[in-house]
């Protein structure tokens, strides 16, 4: 049999691997035959997929909605075994009605693993996002930026958190995956790449005397703290630079 | 002289650090896009940092004061201490708490303060903050106050209004040792306080006759903290103390601080790094009450001398000492039992509970699964697995505790 090759960004929205998921399904094209290729051009976006993409199937597919939402996460990740993963599982899970619940099998392990790691992200970033204040002369309502590094697609499942939680000032956050932004209104997600800038703001200062502060020099406990706020989002976290002079100075302290 | 804003926090974070809570987890589900103002709570709680001791930072917490007119000697403000002080105002805490929030790096504001004046004067100003930030800012985030145990009832009905968590401190796990080192606290009087919160909370689930909801009353419950390792108490006196804490007042949380060196320490106190190891073990202790099942009393009836093992965790000494359990069926046992297999925890027990209704479980399923083999296979019953004599073997503790250590010269 003839082999299927879906080439696809990386970053591809679940409706654009849907399209093609769909058409192969109807044309019932086994997950052995197809290579699914990511490709990192923005051009891509664009390229025609073989077999082309249908909107509607001939023959509709019944697919839980349950399987349908675990598919859409895994879309989230940035591994491109995603894509043939996501497919494997759709196929199988028709004839296998409770694959999913099938904690054990390797498919669903590996995507258990990957659905985990993208919710843990979007935990993260709800804890990371550190909002500096740039509101401009003459403006009523505050506004604030921030700069977050993401390793998934996650910010339109983080978005819903920040809307309802910052709703009387403005803010964007800005990510190399895309951005989110609020106007007060309505919360726009992007998925165009965004570049780092960089501003000060004065509380951050407090916060700074804040965290040495509240941290106690008599229990000294670096792995529980490294496991929990992983040294990738340091570099983003305002107070992490102090971290090396306070463990200097509770190693002098003697108990 | 007077204080910068900058040093006041400085002096009043430091004085607050000695309380292990941070949670912000626990109360109803807001946000603010209804109504207008700022903030949102989440069904679990969210830690924005962590400091190098390993903690969680999730709420501002803070002293509105650290004068205080009490002498208790765990801590740092007692009226003895030649600790620097200082006072935040209602308006200061309420400015930083939001700007602070703003910026995402908290949840809410953890409040406390020493004594001033009086109980109900102190407790007064802690709602006040409380009160404005709901009521004028329109703060929808979380708010944990300390309530002051000899405060009025009626303040303390005011602070559930406006704060999500409340607590108070037991301080110490036996009240000979409350006696011997906070001499003006007495521990009916702290009782009573939670008796009377847990009351204000189980009143918000009954609607009175006419129908009408009770106010709101600290919808994310209570908790409290005693120190470990200051006084003489085991962890059997402590656990026990927990499992009295647990049902009758129905805490959400207790907390145990390992005792830490102060600076401007009393005497009376052990100079001695803190017990970190025992407050480990006593933490995993209470996670096997609270999701595991177990009954306090179950995890210390066998140990010798009323200590947690400090060698192997509190459920695999558990295992060791009721062996007559074990081997269990993968296949067969029932929930409450998996739980009780070292190296099975809530998650594994669920995946393992939903798959094997479709398909039975080897051993290599639950390597998939990412559980130890190691550590389980003594316990376990599969297919294509059984222990033999694994589990009688005398030396079967040897097999998961730490190497003994050489004794050091120096």
């Amino acid at each position: 049999m003839k082999e299927h090759l879906v080439s696809l960004p990386e970053a591809a929205p679940f409706s654009l691997w849907r399209l093609h998921a769909r058409s192969l399904l109807a044309a019932g094209i086994a997950p052995e035959h197809i290579v699914w290729r990511s490709s990192s051009g923005q051009d891509d976006l664009f390229s025609q997929p073989d077999p082309s993409p249908e909107t509607e199937t001939s023959k509709p597919q019944k697919i839980s909605r349950n399987c349908l939402l675990f598919l859409e996460t895994l879309l989230c990740h940035a591994n491109p075994e995603k894509f043939s993963l996501a497919y494997r599982i759709l196929w199988r899970s028709r004839r296998e009605r409770s694959l999913l619940k099938t904690g054990t099998d390797p498919d669903i392990v590996m995507a258990n693993r990957m659905a985990h790691q993208i919710g843990r992200e979007v935990h993260k970033m709800k804890a990371f996002v550190r909002f500096r204040e740039k509101t401009p002369q003459g403006s009523n309502t505050r506004h604030f930026a921030a700069w977050f590094e993401p390793e998934h697609h996650i910010l339109e499942k983080a978005a819903p958190f920040f809307a309802r939680r910052f709703t009387d000032m403005n803010w964007m956050i800005l990510t190399p995956k895309g951005s989110v932004g609020w106007d007060g209104e309505t919360c726009v997600v992007t998925r165009e790449a965004c570049t780092r800038t960089i501003f000060e703001d004065e509380a951050e200062a407090l916060w700074k005397t804040y965290y040495r502060s509240i941290f106690n020099p008599a229990r000294v406990k670096v792995k529980a703290m490294r496991s929990e706020m992983s040294p990738k989002y340091w570099k983003n976290l305002p107070e992490t630079e102090l971290i090396p002079e306070m463990l200097a100075q509770a190693a002098r302290q003697t108990w | 002289m007077k204080r910068t804003f900058s040093e006041k926090l400085a002096i009043l974070s430091d004085a607050a650090k000695y309380d292990a809570s941070c949670a912000s987890s626990g109360s109803d589900r807001r946000g603010s896009k209804k109504e207008p103002g700022l903030g949102s709570t989440e069904r679990s709680g969210i830690c924005h940092s962590w400091t190098p001791d390993g903690r969680c930072v999730s709420l501002l917490k803070i002293l509105m004061t650290n004068f205080c007119i009490y002498d208790c000697a765990y801590c740092i403000n007692r009226v003895s201490s030649g600790v620097e002080r200082a006072r935040f105002s209602v308006e200061e805490i309420v400015w930083l708490t939001m700007e602070f929030y703003r910026r995402n790096y908290i949840e809410g504001l953890f409040l406390s303060s020493g004594i001033i004046r009086s109980s109900d004067y102190t407790m007064e100003e802690l709602v006040r903050v409380a009160k404005v930030l709901r009521l004028d800012r329109g703060f929808r985030g979380y708010i944990h106050l300390k309530a002051i145990p000899d405060a009025s009832p009626d303040l303390l009905a005011e602070a559930g209004l406006y704060a999500d968590r409340l607590s108070i401190n037991v301080e110490m796990p036996t009240e000979t040792g409350l006696t011997q080192y906070a001499p003006e606290k007495d521990s009916i009087g702290i009782r009573s306080a939670m008796g009377h919160i847990r009351k204000k909370m189980d009143a918000t689930k009954e609607k009175t006759l006419a129908g009408r909801r009770p106010p709101r009353f600290a919808p994310g419950g209570q908790s409290t903290q005693m120190i470990v390792g200051a006084d003489a108490a085991t962890d059997q006196d402590i656990l026990s103390s927990s499992s009295a804490l647990y049902s009758d007042y129905r805490l959400k949380r207790v907390y145990y601080s390992a005792f830490s060196p102060i600076p401007h320490a009393s005497q009376a106190l052990p100079a001695q790094k803190p017990p970190l190891l025992r407050e480990h073990r006593l933490y995993q202790a209470d996670w096997l009450f609270r999701f595991y099942g177990f009954q306090f009393q179950e995890i210390t009836e066998n140990r010798p001398d009323g200590m947690l093992d400090l060698e192997v965790d509190p459920k695999l000494s558990w295992a060791l000492d009721n062996r007559a359990v074990f081997p269990v069926d993968i296949n067969q046992a029932p929930r409450e039992l998996l739980l009780r297999v070292p190296g099975l925890g809530p998650r594994s027990v669920k995946v393992l509970l939903a798959t094997r209704r479709h398909k039975t479980i080897r051993l290599d399923d639950l390597e998939r699964l990412r559980v130890s083999i190691r550590k389980i296979r003594p316990f376990i019953t599969t297919p294509d697995w059984r222990p033999i004599k694994l589990i009688d073997r005398m030396d079967l503790k040897s097999l998961f505790a730490p190497p003994p250590q050489q004794l050091s010269l120096l």
